[in-house]
């Protein structure tokens, strides 16, 4: 028995092989079925806004950390999911400039100057699409009917100012006005049940966010099937609202932050100034999710109440 | 629905690798090297000394304190050292070394006792406890301490765990598979000396055949079940088989004995047999010897002290090259740097992986996935235990429960960010201990 060299570490001797980068690819795997679906209708001006958001957060990414002089770290893929976010939250006309500073925003103002990955404390794409929203308020609304290239209202909108419905299939398919990747409630589902299965999204965030606007649309006299499909919740509900470091730990503390986030979101569309309220909603929650987590610790196993 | 416990983990198990390879008694040792610590509770004194000739079953360390067990000769031969040696847990610990003379000469006082039937339940704690019978699931707990609980502990439920649930094991497996008959009559003098009606015997779902082997060997015997349990780490630990079995929580700091329970290893209750047949102490155990590391893994019969490095030679040397040999199984074994170490009372496999196995990752941020949180068999929540032991947030650490942490590796297991998650939590258990103590 020859002489060997032998590692010597403290156990588990073994890993599962789930990488931060397996993680973030699936989700940006999952994310191209509402892409696809957005370049479906909106046609390759939606295409050139997702690859120019992408490829922004990422230079970003690496600008940032080259100038800290730390490692660049991109090919963890997050800053690839927030860009590709970023985009599919954006109305499809919107100037490219616009876009990319959208994703300056997200990166440095949402993630970096954090420290990064895993230390933001809100959803760095919503943090972009925020100040887009505030900052050119008219480019931000302005959107774009899939049909026939005119510009229009979204569906909310429609509801909100003038009372029209929009039909459920339409909103299912994804037919209508809106942001790129939030029109698709079918797209989107599918991209979502695949992370669920993937474990890489709890589903008590969605299944909380979704059930509370339902609910609390139908009890406030609105369609909750109308409420669900049409806006930016689903895409909220199952790519944002489940973002592993703006969300809590505990599992019931997911369940609270889906319905807080329901409760915002309800509150907005049906009381705010605004038609839409998705966004507000789950950057509201991330500010909850610390106090979230520390009122939600588990009872742990044989815990003793003495103090 | 089998019964099983929250969190956890599914790991590869790895037991094909042995599982269906019947028990083969090892080569007798030329050496042994007996540490004199190889269970939890104060060290033995050695009781020889250099020139000595010992025999199979002599005593040569004495067991001074309540919580300690005494230690025999597993050959017979000339004792050649008695000086600290390496020791699994790292540190070298006194040890008797002992020249094999290949005779094997069994010890004069090694005799049968009365049978069980005639024994009191005194007499039974008594021969446990001389024949140096400790938990031989690897905490090496001294036995015959659990079956005497102090005044005003009451026991009403022993649990024999031979859930196995470490990957790659299959010590307890093949020892139920064939010797199902000792496990029973270990557990019923268990119950006799505790006076114990009732009594469980855990096996996880992926060992069909030893489910069967022991459902067959407890017919006729009152008060004995056998609850087949699910296969899932770490469902052997200790306070996750009491909850899926009789669904009670040890209270955090507390032992089983404070929800009236026993739990002793299938293999404890089989060296219990083999005393109460034989009246031959604990000189040697099973041990599963795997791995993609080794060219023929096997389970063998060994002799306690016997170099992992003979082991390793039976089963046909090295495969490929080495990159870790863990005494244990690769969740909560300990990984080596010699192969002088003997095979203890506790050993219940040895693992080689290779060396391609054996990746060190860098840790990456965590991402607050929560797997961690999910896995934990106790609901604990590692990461935030993990960024505390970073920052030295001892008593913080131990205000979120750290010193009930069962060291299980779930978290570090499934850990994207390759978090030391696991080793982290224990460093803050030492601290958090040390400090306890000044």
């Amino acid at each position: 028995m020859g002489e060997y060299r032998f590692l010597i570490s403290s156990s588990p001797h073994i890993h599962s092989g789930e990488s931060v980068q397996r993680i973030m690819f699936s989700v940006a795997g999952a994310l191209l079925l509402p892409t696809i679906a957005g370049v479906y209708f909106f046609g390759y001006r939606a295409l050139i806004l997702v690859v120019t958001t992408t490829l922004a957060a990422v230079l970003t990414e690496a600008i940032f950390q080259k100038l800290r002089g730390k490692p660049v770290t991109v090919w963890d893929g997050s800053a690839i999911v927030t860009g590709m976010l970023l985009a599919l939250n954006l109305p499809p006309g919107l100037p490219l400039w616009m876009a990319v500073v959208g994703s300056v925003i997200s990166i440095a103002l949402g993630k970096m100057i954090y420290g990064g990955l895993g230390t933001n404390p809100f959803n760095p794409a919503l943090v972009g699409r925020v100040f887009l929203t505030v900052t050119f308020p008219v480019q931000m609304t302005t959107w774009i009917n899939p049909v026939d290239g005119t510009t229009g209202a979204t569906p909310l909108a429609l509801m909100k100012m003038q009372g029209i419905p929009t039909d459920y299939v339409r909103l299912f398919i994804g037919n209508v006005g809106g942001c790129i990747g939030e029109t698709s409630a079918i797209a989107i589902l599918l991209g979502g049940l695949y992370l669920i299965y993937r474990g890489y999204v709890d589903w008590r965030i969605p299944a909380s966010y979704l059930g509370t606007v339902a609910v609390l649309s139908f009890i406030l006299g609105g369609d909750p099937i109308f409420h669900l499909l049409a806006g930016g919740l689903m895409l909220g509900a199952f790519f944002m609202a489940t973002d592993m470091v703006t969300t809590p730990v505990t599992k019931l503390g997911r369940i609270i932050f889906g319905i807080g986030a329901g409760i915002f979101v309800v509150l907005i569309r049906f009381y705010g100034g605004y038609p839409e309220g998705v966004s507000f909603s789950i950057l509201l929650m991330n500010a909850f999710t610390p106090i979230i987590n520390r009122l939600t610790v588990p009872r742990i196993y044989g815990e003793v109440k003495t103090r | 629905m089998l019964k099983t416990f929250s969190g956890g983990i599914h790991p590869p198990y790895n037991k094909e690798l042995t599982k269906h390879k019947p028990v083969e008694k090892a080569k007798l040792p030329q050496k042994v090297i007996i540490p004199m610590s190889q269970h939890v509770g104060a060290p033995c004194e050695p009781v020889v000394k250099v020139g000595d000739y010992v025999k199979v079953g002599q005593k040569i360390g004495e067991a001074k304190a309540f919580v300690s067990a005494p230690i025999h000769a597993s050959v017979s031969g000339k004792v050649v050292a008695v000086e600290p040696r390496p020791h699994a847990s790292g540190a070298p610990v006194m040890s008797v070394v002992i020249e094999s003379d290949g005779m094997d000469e069994v010890y004069e006082g090694v005799k049968p006792p009365k049978s069980l039937d005639e024994l009191t339940p005194d007499e039974i704690k008594n021969l446990i406890r001389d024949a140096g019978i400790v938990g031989m699931g690897g905490a090496g707990f001294p036995t015959q301490v659990k079956l005497s609980p102090p005044p005003g502990k009451t026991i009403d439920t022993i649990i024999v765990n031979g859930a196995e649930c470490e990957p790659y094991l299959t010590a307890d497996h093949r020892l139920m598979v064939e010797r199902p008959d000792d496990v029973v009559l270990g557990l019923r003098a268990i119950m006799k000396a505790t006076g114990v009606k009732r009594a469980y015997i855990g096996i996880e779902d992926n060992k069909p055949d030893a489910i069967e082997a022991m459902k067959e060997a407890v017919k006729g015997f009152n008060g004995i079940e056998v609850v087949p349990l699910a296969t899932k780490y770490p469902q052997g630990g200790e306070k996750q088989l009491i909850y899926a079995i009789t669904g009670r929580e040890v209270p955090s700091g507390g032992l089983p004995m404070d929800v009236h329970v026993i739990v002793d290893n299938a293999g404890t209750c089989a060296a219990i047999a083999n005393v109460l047949k034989t009246g031959m102490p604990l000189i040697e155990r099973i041990t599963t010897v795997t791995g993609a590391g080794v060219k023929e893994p096997k389970n063998l019969l060994v002799r306690i002290g016997t170099p992992v490095e003979e082991l390793i030679e039976q089963c046909g040397g090295f495969n490929g090259e080495p990159g870790k040999v863990i005494m244990g199984g690769p969740m909560m074994g300990i990984s080596q740097a010699q192969l002088e170490v003997p095979v203890m009372k506790g050993t219940s496999g040895v693992l080689v992986l290779q060396k391609s196995e054996v990746k060190t990752n860098e840790p990456m941020p965590c991402i607050r996935c929560a797997r961690c949180v999910d896995a934990c068999p106790i609901r604990l929540l590692p990461t935030y235990l993990g960024k505390f032991a970073e920052r030295g947030m001892w008593d913080e650490a131990e205000r979120y429960h750290a010193l009930d942490c069962i060291e299980c590796g779930c978290c570090a297991y499934v850990c994207p960010a390759n978090i030391p998650l696991t080793q982290l939590i224990r460093l803050a258990k030492n601290r958090i201990l040390a400090s306890k103590k000044k």
